[in-house]
């Protein structure tokens, strides 16, 4: 890796302080994109300010809407936790399912969410649960966080600092791995709440998307057979060895038919 | 020895004391005072003129010792790599060789090739500087479309090399095969493609080398299976430096799979500047240069057409294959596609009249070798695949044909019509026992009750012949083949009685401390933990041919057998002298020496000792000292053979195909440690079902890129791909080795792809599929039963 300067805050402050001015400043969380990022010399940034030392970042609580988890924690955390099992029974088993055991055990929320990798399986719970993004400066509606590949709301210096999701009645998550890396090929995440119903759907495109007619048939009959002849186009999906768009766009209907089956368990 | 240590126990590997605490010693671990860290600057480009090299401002860059590139190489004379085995072509004429320079020179041909090699005082220094090298490129068009590579218009690798085309060889007698063909009842035609697989062995290459000025000797230290067929080449061919003056070390090496066997440029390169530089130089591959740069195994085009009379009796067999060889060609890489291979397409079975046609290629492609079970596999896919498939179309039970074909136990030895001759063999028994461990009756409820879940459930036979364990050394000559096929032993007793055993075969993962070990104990009576097996330096053992194709045990094993008799013979003459008895009275057992009918007695330590400290000895006769040494030159090949019964699952939704169950019955002769054998199989299965399910070397076919050039997106098996093995062994015993032992160590890659792939295809038969590729990945299965896209 290439040279840069190291810090390590141990307030949010100090680490908002780290970071401004500096346009190739990397802030870093698990680390688990950006260490083989920075070792594959494929990143060459200024700084890189190491969250974790901030232990205000890490933690969950629960209350009657919903449940809050800080950016800082750790997906095995999250798949472990008590609170989020009672709550989000599919977000625990989302993170849960997140890598491997290593990743899972220093891999974070916050730093995957803010990564945005088109393949990662957080994005689809945050966008599916309608969650809202809390950072330094503000809140973010899901629907407004994801913004592209690679693409967030988040402005340079701009932390995200915890992420709220709404307790759901129902929810599912179906993932079909990619066969060597093991990211999501089409993940998608199906969730009633309060708010209603919402698919979204990660690793199939550039960026985790929503789809509105498989929401529109559950919130009439939330059952798989509901949505079985409901297809996405495959035009703008990612295309690769793995999977071309018109098998990854077959399986996002099979994996939203197998999370409604999930969520109805 | 003792029932617990001697040969057929289940005797714990001792090397695992050290593997598994994580104080094995690797080429990378070495302390090299003074050292210095190489880099290889490689070409981002399959084909490309270099018009230049500018390493003006990287030498400048801090830290750096010195650059080197094709120039210094070719000013300095460095010879260039060796391809070890001439093939014969048609024309009777030696394949075409073009040059393997060990830097490239005004051309790079594949994306990995070498282009410089930067020597610096830390490995980050190294790269550093290989960044601000200056290489002006004319990117040309590329030649990675295998089934196109001898296409008019398709751009030349070499000029050595018109048309692409290294050789167009044949065995079998054509007319004799169209005649048999002209008589068929039916004939049953395939085309695959035996998928190109990048080794992935744990541990990555690495070079160490040091020279020592004041002797003008050089030690290399290698990630080698053969560090004496390492120094052969690098003296003999490439470098020039005297054998005696050069020293290679292979220590602990992590997995080879055949991946290093072979000579390569960067240790060629490390060795040659660690006298220039005039410090050690040390060199560990990154694993995407692993990717890029270990030699690649299979990639075979193939058309293929077996001919039946009525009754399903085989009466011919017609192959025409087209192998890649790569960019360059790699040490074995022409003896793959045709004495591995093509001898090796009788199968288990009587296919009176055989001819294959293969035509090796150059593509703009990293260079394709022996990968475990080289040729074999590709050869038991062909055989194993259409009769499966002949069996499906003449509705006939793929077990049934396989039994009504297999070669009978009273025809060994058994000539084929494709220059092998089995020595001995037993197939009935494999396949019956095979079909029930995997409750072959049991099948069909088995479907019904998959086919209730939703899930298509298939079976697949694979019933394979492997020859491994090669020689005699004459007939490799005649072959073509450019080393002896022996190995050497030497049995080394201390005056206190433990052993050394020093092995020419080396071991990367077969577990040749314990199996040695346990020979030796065995037979000499000596307990095991006085046993010690020293392999993997010239400096200490015998000149040896290393270890691959299966050889260790079958070969390595001999020798060591052989130099235990003349421990032995010499022992007895020792203690005819101690118990004043005839030597023709004294017997050995279990340790001690023994006059017959009486209670007089030497224990082999005894002896030995007497040997060293010689006050009582028959000087005058025998020479002091226990130390003995052999080698074997194997009569024959060795055949393993077996059956592999896979059982998939394929959820006909998504594509994706589950193991469900998988049982290997095989031959191996007679068996020393049961545990590694099992282990070794295990192993071997892993690796066929990644062949048949997951692995897949993509290569793009116009920028000439390697796409899968990472774990995201080159797929290995993981333990909880397969399930736990059914395994089962009959026993044959090679008549013609002391040993009886046939070979282990690459059955189950070479018998797994044809049982899955003929699972996959028994399952989607009803939905009227009949050819996946392979690898047959969700995305491969789903397009075959969907019909494209």
């Amino acid at each position: 890796m290439y040279d840069f300067a190291y810090h390590r805050p141990k307030t949010m402050a100090e680490a908002t302080a780290a970071l401004k001015g500096k346009p190739e400043a990397r802030p870093m969380s698990g680390g688990m994109t950006l260490i083989p990022t920075l070792k594959q010399r494929l990143a060459k940034p200024s700084d890189v300010v190491d969250l974790n030392g901030i232990k205000e970042l890490a933690g969950i609580k629960v209350d009657g809407s919903g449940v809050t988890v800080g950016a800082m924690t750790r997906h095995a955390d999250v798949a472990s936790s008590a609170d989020v099992k009672g709550a989000i029974p599919a977000l625990a088993d989302l993170a849960g399912h997140i890598g491997d055991p290593a990743v899972r055990n220093r891999g974070t929320m916050g730093g995957s969410v803010a990564n945005n990798d088109p393949a990662a399986d957080y994005p689809a719970a945050v966008l599916g649960l309608d969650a809202t993004v809390t950072t330094t400066s503000r809140t973010i509606k899901a629907d407004d966080f994801f913004k592209g590949l690679f693409e967030t709301a988040l402005e340079d210096g701009e932390l995200i600092t915890s992420i709220t999701f709404p307790k759901a009645e129902k929810a599912g998550y179906m993932k079909f791995p990619n066969p060597a890396s093991r990211y999501a090929m089409v993940g998608v995440f199906v969730a009633k709440t309060a708010g209603g119903v919402r698919v979204a759907v990660t690793g199939a495109g550039p960026c985790v998307f929503r789809v509105k007619a498989m929401e529109d048939a559950l919130a009439r009959n939330f059952s798989a057979d509901a949505i079985k002849d409901i297809k996405v186009p495959a035009d703008g999906l990612n295309s690769d060895i793995h999977g071309s768009a018109e098998y990854r766009a077959h399986l996002v209907t099979v994996m939203a038919r197998r999370a409604v089956d999930q969520a109805n368990k | 020895m003792t029932a617990e240590t001697g040969i057929g126990a289940r005797v714990k590997r001792k090397e695992d004391q050290r593997f598994l605490t994580g104080t094995g010693r690797y080429v990378d671990d070495l302390p090299l005072a003074r050292a210095t860290y190489a880099y290889f600057l490689r070409s981002p480009h399959a084909h490309a003129k270099i018009k230049s090299i500018d390493t003006g401002a990287a030498k400048a860059m801090p830290g750096v010792v010195e650059i080197f590139t094709g120039k210094d190489t070719a000013d300095a004379k460095v010879g260039g790599l060796i391809c070890g085995w001439v093939v014969k072509g048609k024309d009777g004429q030696p394949h075409k060789a073009p040059p393997h320079p060990v830097m490239a020179l005004d051309t790079v041909r594949y994306v990995g090739d070498t282009v410089a090699m930067v020597v610096a005082n830390s490995a980050d220094e190294a790269r550093d500087a290989a960044e601000a090298i200056k290489v002006d490129y004319e990117v040309k068009p590329a030649n990675v479309d295998l089934a196109k590579a001898f296409d008019k218009g398709t751009p030349e690798v070499h000029a050595e090399a018109p048309g692409n085309l290294i050789y167009d060889w044949e065995i079998g007698v054509k007319a004799d095969v169209d005649a048999a063909f002209a008589k068929a009842a039916h004939v049953t035609k395939l085309d695959l493609v035996n998928n190109r697989l990048i080794p992935n062995a744990m541990e990555p290459r690495a070079a160490a080398a040091e020279y020592d000025k004041g002797t003008g000797n050089y030690t290399l230290w290698s990630t080698s299976q053969n560090p004496h067929v390492l120094r052969l080449i690098l003296s003999a061919f490439v470098l020039g430096i005297p054998e005696h003056k050069l020293r290679v070390i292979a220590p602990d090496v992590g997995g080879g799979f055949g991946s290093k066997i072979f000579c390569y440029n960067e240790e060629t390169m490390v060795t040659w500047a660690a006298s220039r530089v005039g410090r050690p130089i040390k060199w560990t591959a990154e694993r995407a240069e692993s990717f890029m740069t270990d030699a690649h195994g299979r990639d075979h085009v193939t058309h293929a057409e077996l001919a039946l009379d009525k009754d399903g009796k085989f009466l011919g067999l017609k192959v025409d294959t087209i192998a890649n060889m790569g960019a360059y060609l790699s040490t074995f890489s022409t003896a793959v596609p045709t004495y591995l291979y093509a001898t090796l397409l009788a199968g288990q079975y009587t296919t009176p009249v055989i001819h294959a046609n293969v035509r090796a290629a150059l593509t703009h492609t990293a260079p394709v070798d022996a990968y475990r079970g080289a040729g074999r596999p590709e050869a038991t896919f062909v055989i194993e695949s259409i009769v499966s498939k002949a069996a499906a179309e003449l509705k006939m039970d793929p077990a049934e044909l396989r039994r009504k074909n297999f070669i009978p136990a009273d025809a060994f030895p058994y000539q084929t019509p494709v220059a092998l001759q089995y020595d001995s063999g037993n197939y009935p028994p494999i396949i019956d026992e095979a079909m029930k461990m995997a409750d072959y009756k049991g099948f069909e409820s088995r479907r019904a009750e998959a086919k209730s879940r939703g899930k298509l459930r298939g079976i697949g036979f694979s019933s394979y012949i492997e020859a491994c364990g090669l020689g005699p050394s004459r007939v490799i000559g005649q072959l073509g083949g450019g080393v002896g096929q022996w190995e050497s032993a030497q049995i080394k007793f201390n005056p206190t009685g433990n052993v050394q055993i020093l092995t020419g075969a080396h071991s990367h993962g077969q577990s040749h401390e314990t199996t040695f070990a346990q020979l030796v104990s065995d037979k000499l009576g000596v307990p095991i933990e006085n046993v010690e097996v020293v392999h993997g330096d010239t400096a200490t053992t015998p000149f040896g041919m290393g270890s691959y194709g299966s050889r260790s045990l079958a070969v390595g094993g001999s020798a060591i057998m052989k130099a235990a008799d003349k421990v032995i013979a010499k022992g007895k003459k020792i203690a005819a002298h101690l118990m004043e008895a005839d030597v023709a009275d004294v017997v050995f057992e279990q340790g001690t020496f023994k006059v017959a009918g009486t209670d007089k007695n030497v224990p082999l330590g005894a002896a030995v000792f007497a040997a060293y400290v010689p006050h009582n000895y028959p000087l005058e006769e025998l020479e002091p000292g226990m130390d003995e040494n052999a080698f074997y030159d194997p009569s024959n090949f060795v055949y393993p053979a077996g059956t592999q019964i896979c059982e998939v699952e394929v959820d006909p939704e998504t594509g994706v195909v589950e193991v469900v169950n998988h049982t290997a019955v095989d031959d191996f002769g007679n068996i020393i440690n049961p545990m590694i054998v099992e282990g070794q199989v295990h192993g071997g299965i892993v690796q066929g079902v990644g062949q048949a399910l997951m692995e897949n070397a993509v290569y793009d076919k116009e920028t000439g890129q390697l796409v899968s050039g990472s774990y995201m997106d080159y797929t290995m098996p993981r333990a909880d791909d397969v399930p736990s093995f059914k395994l089962g062994n009959k026993v044959t015993p090679c008549p013609h080795n002391p040993l009886g032992v046939k070979g282990c160590g690459e059955a189950g890659a070479i018998a797994a792809p044809a049982a899955v792939m003929n699972a996959v295809h028994d399952a989607l038969a009803p939905l009227g599929v009949t050819h996946v590729p392979m690898p047959a990945t969700p995305q491969t299965v789903w397009q075959a039963i969907h019909g494209g896209k």
